[in-house]
């Protein structure tokens, strides 16, 4: 059997085929936008039941307590907690999934809980600049205004009709997070979204 | 776009979520006992009242959570939503006077 770092220089993440159309898709200016993959993060799902003694073993495992209500998140030591339901979050982690996963069943103990690997399931497109928050809104249901949608917040949404995980950084950097089998199809899409933000070239004024 | 609240993630469009047909429809406590009809009425029948009315949602774009809701069928009003092991809520309460079209 090949070993882990054989293995680990040959996946291929769910966007690497578009790595440099995505590097290239950017715009500048203004309302400038960049995009790029973070691809293999570690996301570990938790399912447990908040009111419990596991719920607090996992609780001091990561640092900070898990959040309790829809959009928040919470930071600390290299994980974030996402709030994705009242008994759901996922862990998204410096740390590598392997002993994360072992690090929480641990701390759960013998409360009922599923602690499971996600890794693979999304990828992280991270969308940076002013233009961030304008180009989500052309195809995101939610209210993204700071107002609604303050710095650290993360929901499950659609980002152009199918489901993605959005998480805020700050008000120039968002993190959309797709089923890895959508992430072609959600990056061909922001591209798409983006080319309008660049700004008016005196060639395009010129109808070049 | 019609906004639903769901219970846990406040309001958000009616596409996030399916629908799943009447509430307190208890499965049978003896399945085997009931005669061909009963489960018929069981498996296949349910109210279809013009005004208020108790159903499921599953919120699957979202928490994928499940909900009750009492919505009212002639407006798509919803009246109230209320997690799926609490009793239906007074639907008197909601409507006021307005109930003639409410079955039990
Ligand atoms: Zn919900």
């Amino acid at each position: 059997m090949a070993d882990l770092s054989t293995l680990q220089e040959l996946r291929r993440s769910p966007l690497h085929d578009m790595a440099t159309e995505i590097r290239d898709g950017g715009v500048t200016g203004d309302r400038a936008v960049q995009l790029v993959e973070q691809p293999f993060v570690t996301m570990v799902s938790v399912r447990i039941d908040p009111d419990s003694t596991g719920s607090r073993g996992i609780d001091e495992a990561l640092g900070a307590p898990l959040p309790r209500r829809v959009g928040e998140t919470s930071q600390a030591g290299g994980h974030t907690a996402l709030w994705l339901g009242p008994d759901e979050w996922l862990v998204v982690s410096e740390s590598d999934a392997e002993s994360l996963v072992e690090q929480l069943r641990t701390a759960a103990g013998d409360t009922p809980a599923q602690v499971v690997d996600l890794s693979a399931n999304r990828t992280v497109i991270e969308l940076t600049g002013p233009g961030a928050r304008g180009v989500l809104e052309k195809g995101c249901p939610a209210d993204l205004h700071p107002r609604s949608f303050p710095d650290g917040t993360a929901i499950m949404t659609s980002l152009a009709r199918v489901p993605v995980l959005l998480w805020k950084v700050d008000a120039d950097h968002f993190r959309v997070l797709p089923r890895a089998s959508l992430a072609q199809y959600v990056a061909a899409w922001l591209l798409d979204a983006v080319r309008e933000f660049a700004p008016a070239s005196p060639s395009a004024q010129a109808g070049a | 776009m019609l906004q639903i609240e769901c219970p846990w993630c406040g309001l958000r469009d009616e596409t996030e979520y399916k629908y799943g047909g009447q509430a307190h429809v208890a499965y049978p406590e003896d399945p085997s006992a009931l005669s061909d009809e009963e489960w018929a009425e069981y498996l296949f029948f349910r109210d279809n009242p013009k005004g208020p009315f108790a159903e499921r949602w599953v919120h699957t774009g979202g928490c994928r959570k499940w909900f009750n809701a009492v919505r009212d069928t002639r407006t798509y009003e919803f009246l109230a939503v209320y997690a799926n092991n609490e009793p239906r809520p007074d639907i008197s309460s909601l409507t006021g006077a307005d109930t003639a079209g409410a079955t039990a």
